[in-house]
């Protein structure tokens, strides 16, 4: 239980998957410019993190393990993903249309987000178990999601304050990433191993 | 080999069939998003939008081919519940879609109507009752004021006739027409702020 404990703390502060691994870039800076549509994209991406996390664990401990089929990993992967996604999206349409429109072409790309991708290869190259894996595979939504809307708030604050002309638009908008992949550098002594 | 086509076949296969059962599931019915603009909308279906229609002007809407600034009958307030809905800017009127005009109400000049049901047909919502040569009347329930009616007259024999606020139809104004004088305000204030600032 405590290992399961250390695992997510460590997923989610000390190798966060956004600011320390750099994955999942791409939706990081995309959506990130308004507080809602952040929140939106958050909770999608934890359901498609988690859910697929669990999935390609089963597909690669039932299905590519017995057959040794191991090369075909990453495409096999990729199918889980996609299919995640699809359902995702069919969820948000139905549940909510608002939030549909707004995400636009960033619901689908989750399929493409690399932090997706990322963990379930993970999964596979740590030897996590099944629960370790769900664990993981939530720390890394937990982790992405909060770094994602801190980011969105600060993005919207620094909307009304003064900022030299030359960094308006994404160039404040990197340096803050920076900034806060460097804050997130402090919590590597948190967690041992 | 074998092995391996049979395994992501299957694997392909079993999603398919999972994402073929979600589909069916969560089946989105119509537009939900047209729906929730469209009841916004004043329903007076009278066309100054450049739209045949509310309906048609709220698919345009959330196709995004349409400004949310089309809607006069509507003015201010559906402007700012739509920006409200759509988390889009408020912005004024389109003045090319007409001004903002006190509600009225069309009435027929009964010793004048001659009976060519001509506004009948143009009527959008089914207001104006009556038979070929047979004098015709407004049902005041009904009528949006669109002023579609007007034109075919041949007689000129119809009246707009504004309609007074009474204590019978007078109503609490919309919160989104308060909620969009708070944000202008505040924007006020923000930019008077900056201005200070900067000197």
């Amino acid at each position: 239980m405590t290992e399961l404990l250390l695992l997510l703390i460590s997923t989610v502060l000390v190798n966060n998957f956004v600011l320390v691994k750099f994955l999942g870039l791409c939706p990081f800076m995309g959506v990130s410019r308004k507080l809602e549509t952040a929140v939106g994209m958050a909770l999608a991406t934890t359901f498609v993190l988690t859910l697929s996390s669990v999935c390609s664990y089963m597909v690669n401990t039932w299905l590519l393990k017995p057959f040794e089929l191991e090369y075909l990993r990453t495409i096999s992967f990729i199918i889980v993903i996609a299919a995640v996604v699809q359902f995702t999206e069919m969820v948000v349409h139905k549940t909510s249309p608002l939030l549909y429109q707004v995400l636009g072409i960033f619901l689908p790309l989750i399929t493409t987000n690399c932090a997706v991708l990322g963990v379930a290869l993970l999964n596979v190259q740590q030897d996590f178990t099944f629960l370790e894996s769900v664990v993981y595979g939530f720390g890394a939504a937990v982790g992405f999601s909060m770094v994602l809307i801190l980011f969105a708030a600060m993005r919207e604050r620094l909307l009304a304050a003064d900022v030299p002309h030359a960094f308006r638009g994404s160039a404040i908008a990197l340096v803050t990433a920076g900034l806060m992949s460097m804050a997130f550098m402090g919590f590597s002594g948190l967690v041992k191993g | 080999m074998l092995n391996a086509v049979i395994a992501l076949g299957c694997l392909a296969g079993f999603f398919g069939i999972i994402l073929g059962f979600a589909a069916i599931r969560f089946k989105v019915e119509g537009d939900p998003l047209v729906e929730q603009i469209d009841k916004l909308l004043p329903q007076t279906q009278c066309g100054q939008c450049g739209y045949p229609g509310c309906r048609p002007y709220a698919t345009a809407i959330a196709n995004n081919e349409a400004e949310i600034n089309q809607c006069p009958p509507g003015g201010d307030t559906t402007i700012a519940e739509l920006a409200d809905l759509l988390d889009r800017e408020i912005i004024p009127l389109n003045p090319e879609n007409g001004e903002i005009k006190q509600k009225v109400l069309a009435v027929i000049n009964e010793e004048d109507c001659i009976g060519c049901t001509l506004c009948i047909q143009a009527c959008p919502v089914d207001a104006i009752l009556g038979a070929a040569k047979q004098m015709h009347t407004v049902i005041e329930a009904e009528c949006t004021g669109c002023e579609l009616c007007l034109p075919p007259c041949p007689v000129d024999c119809i009246d707009l006739i504004p309609v007074a606020v009474t204590i019978n139809n007078w109503k609490w104004p919309s919160p989104a027409r308060q909620a969009a004088f708070v944000t202008e305000q505040a924007k006020k204030l923000q930019a008077g702020q900056i201005v200070e600032q900067s000197k």
